[in-house]
Formats: C-alpha cells, structure tokens, sequence
C-alpha cells in the first residue's frame, strides 16, 4: 500500500486480495486500512476482494466497507458458481448505502469480470465469450458500480492463448463497457502458463490509455504474488500518465502534494525516510536502532 | 561540492528510503526508478523470474518418487491420470483434466481400499514442484487432528485439475475429497500448493460447492497453520453437512495470541 501510494497510486481504490476468506482476517483488514485512510486523511476508498458474502456478515459485525466486491458473470449459471445472485448482490448494495460512508455519491459496488468464465464454470450455454463478458456488464449496471474491471488475461490459456488475444479481448471488453456507460477499468494482465509477456502487457496498456480507459491496476513491480499472475507496475502507470498527460482525481492529486509526494505537474518527488508516510512503517525507529 | 563517482549507475536512479520493508515481504516493492521507468536491473530480474515460472508449468511431476514417499509414510495410494494425453492438451482443454481416463476410472472402481469418508487427491495442477515439496508434508501436518488419516485413499493425478478429485471421490464413495494441488506459479513463487475441500464430490460439481486455502509452502501458508485451517473446515463441513459458500473458514475466531483447542477427527468413520 506504501508503494503504490508513494507511487502515486490509488485515487480509485486501494485493494487487497486476502490469503484467507475468514471473517477475523478480513475484518483486520478493513480496519487497518480504513485507520491509516482516516489518519492520513487519504481521499480515496478501500476494498478487501472477498466473497459478497462475507462482505455482508463483515458489515452486519460493524466493519468499515467501502466498496462490496465479487466477481460476477453474464449468464445465471456462472454467476451461481460464484454462490451469488441478484438478490444478494442487491442486499449487499443497500447494506453498503445503509453505512453512508461516502462523501460525494452511492456507488459502493466493485464488481471484476473476464471473458472465459461462463466456460470455466461449463455455465455458457454454447454462446461466445465475448457476447457472455457484455452480458455480465449489463448485470453490473444494474447496481451503479464505483468500478468495473476486466482482469482480463486472468484465467489463463485456454480462454485467451496468448499475448494477441489477450490484447484483443482487452479492447474489446473497454469497448462494451463504454457502450453501457460503465466505469470500465482494466487489470492488464496474463498468468504464466499463458503464451504471453510483459512487453505484450505494454502494448494493450497503451492501447488502453489512448482509447480512455477510465483506471488500470497496479500492483507492486507488476507481480501478484498473492495470485500468482503478472499484471501493471506502478511505474507503468506513471510512463503512461506521463505520455498522455493524464492526472489523477483532483482531490488525491493535491493530497500528493500536500504529502510531499508528487508536486503540481503530477510528477514525483524524490523521496527521504523523513516521509511522513514511511514514519508509520517504523523505518525511523530501525534507521536509529 | 564534489561530485560522487559514477558506480553502477548511482545518480541515474532515484532510490525507494523503503527497502527495509522488503524483509517483509516478496512483493517487488522499492524498486527505485529513472524517470518512471524500472531501473534495468530490475527489468531484467523480472525476466529470469518469469522464465523460471514457465519452467515450472511444464515441469512434469515424478510420480514414482511422490508414490514412493506416501508409501514409505504409511498410506496406500494409486495413480491415475486425466483425459489431458499431456502438457499441451492440458492447458488448451481444462475440462480434459476434470475428467478421469477411462483406464484410471476402471482401475479406481476395482481399488480394494476401504471405502473412506475422507479421500485424498494429489494432483500435478499447474506447478509440478509444489506438489512434489509440500503434499505429504502437509499431509503428515494434518495426521495432528486426525489418528486415523494414515487410512485414507491417496490417489496421485497427473494432468489434473481440481474437478477431477470430484470423480475420484464419487468413484471411491467419499463423504468429502481434499485436493492437493499445484496452484499456478507465480514469479515469486513457483512452488504454491493449493487446498480444496469437496463435500458430496460428484461430477459436474462447481467452485461455488468447494472450500479453499491457497499458498501453502514454507514461505507462505506454512503446513501446520494449513492443516488447522483445513481440520477446521472439515469440521465445521461434517456439522454443516455441506462445503461450499456457505461453509466459512472461522477458524481465525480464537486468535490472537491463544492457542484453539485441539480437537481430534476421525477419517474413516
């Protein structure tokens, strides 16, 4: 979370995938980041990606939900493999309203989707892929989504082969999004039994930027080591930023410059262990000892 | 002032004052940068890491050494592989690796092992290595909750996929069917075993029917912290009579700091 934000990263959400699906785990979680959101004063949400679920019997326990996350897919039967339906998806949108903890707006879904899962889940009734991810993003309007992600050469080889189709599917997934008026977003990614690389990444990252994807992921060197897949660095983020001038939501730019972090181009700053930031990971105290 | 000596490239990159953290974990965090670009040390780290994952997916598992060592502990096993001929059908057709050969099902079905509530499956998966390390281990981690587990089925799968320990514990009439199996690897980790818990295994099962727990290696989910955490699970299945969504991993309630009661289960009856 310090990397990315000291990256300047994170004006959309700031996002763990946990190791372990237990309430206590996921709970200690939602607090942690909610305190040094609150202390910092950082103008930005957070979400712990966890079954919708667990996410409601987390809010019934009085935890600090931003944003309620699942994975959703456009036919009933992927979405039942998924153990959720409308019902509980609308029941997980008003527990998360019923919090009022946002300041401008009630967009309290996170919702992530790619091409393939209908087949994963053997729930796609003969229909391609393609016409499956649309659907599932009508699904997604439904519940006026903060964000939409198309991880999109997440499941592996045998929906997207390699390098070409995954850019493919990239484009084509952001074109639909637009048509149904979606925050559509995009983790940029592929796994390691895929035919595909980092520089094939490069490239539908910057596909991406031209045709206005509204917000990429990042993740720490671009390496997931919690789901063991590659997606985009913090840096590519910025190379991208930096060749087509796109800033950040204005209010965590200027959080970025008030912390010292970027300045009023968006351009970092180099930084000292004297960043306030870095003071709460203790390195003051080590630096001494 | 006098200017430094340029030594592999100092000055033309502009340094993390986080590194310490990187003690704390393998994320690749406070890489430095020049401009917003990775330095090239780190791009070319990165590289290695990604053809040593690759080296991983197409590692085949030694079944005979894997077999030999389950022996040695004490279990019966048998080895069986899935429609997936080899590596190449296998990542093209995941539903091949769901479903038995019809030479393993015909051998499976004639196993004189007893008919146990709790069957294992050992599958190759995506990471050949994972399995190798850390399924008997892990195994021999769990034998704490249960006295008996030295008596269940341990069927070996090569080409597999988690789906297929639904066929192989309909097969064998199991309550439930625990996967062991090699999760994709990842650049800093080649070697994550994957956990699955299946109740009522069946063909044409769904993800929404299982329970899992990911990254069990030494440097991740270390085997004992795994084994409680599955005990747990099939604890709480057997009182739900279902895994699934609805079977939550509580197992996390009673910390921090005390250590949970330890409980004993039965495997076999």
């Amino acid at each position: 979370m310090l990397d990315g934000l000291l990256y300047g990263a994170g004006d959309a959400v700031i996002g763990i995938n946990p190791a372990s699906d237990s309430l206590p785990a996921i709970t200690a979680l939602l607090q942690l980041i909610d305190g040094f959101r609150q202390q910092y004063e950082v103008p930005t949400q957070s979400c712990v990606l966890t079954h919708v679920t667990n996410t409601l019997r987390a809010i019934e326990k009085g935890a600090p939900v931003d944003l309620v996350f699942q994975s959703i897919g456009g036919t009933e039967a992927v979405n039942a493999s998924f153990g959720v339906t409308a019902a509980i998806l609308e029941e997980a949108m008003q527990a998360a309203r019923g919090l009022a903890r946002g300041t401008v707006g009630d967009n309290v879904m996170y919702f992530e989707t790619g091409q393939g899962s209908a087949l994963s889940a053997n729930g796609h009734h003969g229909a391609d892929q393609q016409t499956l991810e649309a659907r599932a993003y009508g699904l997604a309007r439904r519940y006026q989504p903060l964000l939409v992600n198309t991880v999109v050469g997440f499941i592996g080889p045998e929906y997207l082969y390699d390098g070409k189709q995954i850019i493919r599917a990239g484009l084509e997934d952001h074109f639909c999004g637009k048509l149904l008026g979606l925050p559509m977003g995009c983790d940029i990614c592929y796994t390691n039994h895929a035919e595909a690389d980092q520089d094939d990444m490069d490239t539908l990252l910057t596909l991406l930027g031209v045709a206005g994807i509204n917000f990429i992921i990042g993740v720490p060197g671009a390496d997931d080591i919690m789901l063991n897949y590659q997606s985009t660095s913090f840096h590519d983020a910025l190379y991208l930023r930096r060749v087509l001038n796109r800033r950040r939501a204005p209010e965590f730019e200027e959080w970025l410059e008030r912390m010292g972090i970027a300045d009023y181009r968006g351009e970092l700053i180099a930084q000292t262990e004297q960043q306030p930031l870095l003071a709460l990971a203790g390195l003051e105290d080590t630096r001494r000892g | 002032m006098a200017e430094k000596p340029l030594a592999r490239g100092a000055g033309l990159i502009t340094p993390d004052p986080w590194t310490r953290l990187q003690s704390l974990t393998r994320a690749r965090i406070a890489l430095g940068r020049r401009g917003a670009s990775l330095p090239t040390r780190e791009v070319l780290a990165f590289g290695l890491s990604h053809a040593q994952a690759r080296d991983a997916v197409h590692q085949p598992l030694d079944v005979a050494a894997l077999a030999c060592g389950f022996h040695a502990a004490g279990y019966l096993t048998r080895t069986v592989t899935s429609q997936a001929a080899d590596r190449g059908v296998y990542l093209r057709r995941p539903d091949w690796g769901r479903r038995l050969a019809e030479a393993s099902a015909q051998q499976l079905q004639t196993w004189p092992a007893p008919p146990g509530r709790l069957v294992f499956v050992i599958g190759d998966g995506l990471s050949s290595l994972a399995t190798q390390r850390h399924s008997l281990p892990l195994l021999e981690a769990l034998a704490a909750y249960f006295p008996d587990l030295h008596a269940c089925p341990v069927v070996i799968a090569t080409q597999a996929r988690v789906a297929l320990g639904d066929e192989v514990g309909q097969l064998l009439g199991a309550d439930m069917v625990v996967v062991l199996i090699g999760e994709r690897p990842g650049l800093s980790s080649p070697d994550s075993l994957g956990i699955y818990l299946t109740g009522q295994p069946r063909v044409g099962l769904t993800d929404a029917a299982r329970n899992c727990i990911s990254n069990v290696r030494p440097e991740g989910l270390p085997y004992a912290e795994a084994a409680r955490k599955l005990a747990f699970l099939i604890a709480g299945a057997r009182q739900l009579g279902r895994t699934g969504v609805d079977l939550k991993d509580d197992s996390d309630e009673r910390l921090p700091g005390e250590r949970p009661e330890p409980f004993l289960l039965s495997a076999a009856f």
